[in-house]
């Protein structure tokens, strides 16, 4: 009785599973700067487009490539440009971003220049009161191999991954803001988007400006701030129709909505696709 | 006929659930074969300098902290256990112990993501007092125990239940004190649950991923200091299985092997150690 009640059951299972297959699917795997940004346009264009799934994951820029080329995703989500060994790939750039330090709320500087950011970095600063009146020791916060935002910081601050002295290496940008906004003495680096909308949220970190520039989408959109870097969605060699819908949507005036609402700049009007096909 | 179908049903279920541990060993050991022969043990297992992008793959640090952090988290959790099943069967008023067992029913049940976010935005503050930056192997072994310390209780507490009354009514009879009752009467009866139940704890505590990759600080190091950052296997299988590829995969597949073989020898060497 109960057994067949049981059989039943997977048969139903079987047949709701079977009806998800009949609606198209598209995969977005990748960054986690680009994550929620694309689970809202998402969710927009699947309203617009009923029957069309959109399912998206994150898990760093190199999961996005390695997803692409393995074809479990259809568009991978990179928060940096291609590098020269990924040119198999072609990069649709839909937003620009830049990086920026974040620390704790209670830590006074505000600013810090290039180089005292890279001796923090490598260990040399392990107190705030070398710094500024803040006698708390140096926590780095630091990101795990493989994360995109780990290597456009790397490359701004010429640093080597091996000299950074780091006490916390994490994954996605909301652990390193919890983690900064737990530790009076961290310092770690996200995407600005991240960053103001967590400040907005009121968790408390301070934005810190590099070289005396505050890191904001102005500053983002006017080009002046250093630490910036396009964030892409990539696919290999031409996308499929669903996806090109997509990448249209996604730079499309209703998807600039979204960037803004993210603190990202939309890209450029021009829509011209940069192919990077080798 | 239904005991027939009954018996036909339950030996596939059980056959099935054998030959898929084979599978998934037999599947890592074949994804990590060639990490195998490029490697010497020397390089992969006793080494512990971590740097795929620069072809190091020493394995070591990171198993020493997953050993010594389940370790740890077994040697805080497993007594306790014991002794707070033992207090709710002797000591604990019924209004007392059946809330508490529910609550621990619970508490096993919690996913671990949530104890690992309650652990970052509470437990990391706090122990940062006085071992910054808080997310240090102490941190991970005090979340791990706790998180271990549900399935010890639950499974003494079964095991202290099936203690035939006929030995309580005898102690009784003898005027034991509690803590003779439980020595002496009790234990012997529960000590082997309490065993396997270990061996349960261990295999969670060593699988665990999420909530230690949280709160463990992840910076690859030998497990030499409670109050130092320390990445475990599990943590680095899941900071790096979304982008390896070539020898940096196979050798993540081959952690995950080790982990397994691990889970099993502790398993044997419980059950051996039971029957002598």
């Amino acid at each position: 009785m109960s057994l067949s009640r049981i059989w039943i059951l997977l048969v139903l299972l079987n047949l709701s599973a079977c009806g998800q297959h009949d609606r198209e699917t598209l995969v977005l795997t990748g960054s986690s700067t680009l994550g929620p940004l694309m689970s809202d346009i998402a969710a927009d264009f699947e309203a617009a487009n009923p029957g069309v799934r959109v399912d998206v994951q994150t898990g760093g820029s190199s999961r996005g490539i390695a997803d692409v080329r393995r074809g479990t995703a259809d568009l991978g989500m990179i928060s940096r440009e291609l590098r020269s060994d990924e040119s198999d790939l072609s990069a649709h750039v839909v937003a620009r971003d830049g990086i920026s330090l974040i620390v704790h709320a209670d830590n006074p500087v505000s600013a810090l220049g290039n180089e005292q950011v890279a001796q923090l970095f490598r260990g040399e600063i392990s107190n705030w009161g070398e710094l500024i009146d803040h006698d708390v020791p140096v926590t780095i916060v630091h990101k795990g191999q493989g994360r995109a935002t780990l290597d456009v910081f790397l490359a701004y601050f010429g640093l080597n991954d091996r000299d950074v002295r780091a006490h916390l290496i994490v994954g996605e940008n909301q652990q390193a803001i919890r983690s900064v906004a737990g530790n009076r003495g961290a310092i770690g680096y996200v995407s600005i988007g991240a960053a103001l909308h967590e400040q907005e949220l009121g968790t408390s970190i301070r934005i810190v400006s590099i070289e005396g520039i505050a890191p904001d989408a102005d500053a983002v959109a006017r080009g002046i701030y250093p630490l910036t870097r396009n964030l892409n969605l990539v696919s290999q060699g031409i996308p499929g129709d669903l996806a090109s819908e997509f990448l249209r949507f996604a730079r499309s005036g209703q998807g600039d909505v979204r960037v803004r609402e993210h603190f990202f700049v939309p890209a450029a009007e021009e829509p011209a696709v940069e192919e990077n096909e080798g | 006929m239904k005991d027939k179908a009954l018996g036909v049903i339950t030996g596939t279920a059980a056959l099935i659930a054998s030959l898929l541990l084979l599978l998934i060993m037999a599947e890592l050991l074949w994804a990590s074969w060639p990490a195998l022969s490029a490697l010497t043990m020397g390089e992969w297992l006793l080494s512990g300098h971590w740097a795929p992008a620069d072809g190091h793959f020493g394995l070591g640090a990171m198993l020493a902290a997953s050993l010594v952090t389940s370790l740890l988290a077994l040697a805080i959790a497993g007594p306790a256990g014991v002794l707070l099943a033992a207090w709710l069967h002797l000591c604990a008023p019924a209004w007392v112990a059946r809330p508490l067992r529910a609550l621990q029913g619970v508490m096993a049940g919690i996913p671990s993501v949530v104890y690992g976010f309650w652990a970052l935005i509470t437990l990391v503050p706090l122990v940062n007092h006085w071992a910054p930056p808080g997310a240090v192997m102490m941190t991970a072994v005090l979340i791990l125990a706790l998180m271990i310390l549900p399935l010890s209780v639950l499974v003494t507490d079964a095991a202290l239940a099936q203690v035939p009354p006929r030995a309580m009514q005898a102690a009784r009879a003898m005027a034991l004190s509690r803590w003779g009752t439980f020595r002496h009467v009790m234990w012997p009866f529960v000590r082997g649950s309490v065993a396997s139940g270990i061996v349960l704890q261990f295999g969670r505590a060593l699988g665990e991923t999420m909530a230690v990759l949280m709160v463990a600080g992840n910076v690859i190091r030998w497990p030499n200091s409670l109050t130092e950052p320390v990445r475990t296997i599990t943590a680095n299988i899941a900071l790096e299985m979304g982008y390896a590829s070539g020898l940096h995969a196979q050798v993540l597949f081959l952690s995950g092997l080790l982990l397994l073989v691990m889970v099993v020898v502790g398993m044997l060497v419980v059950r051996l150690g039971l029957r002598s």
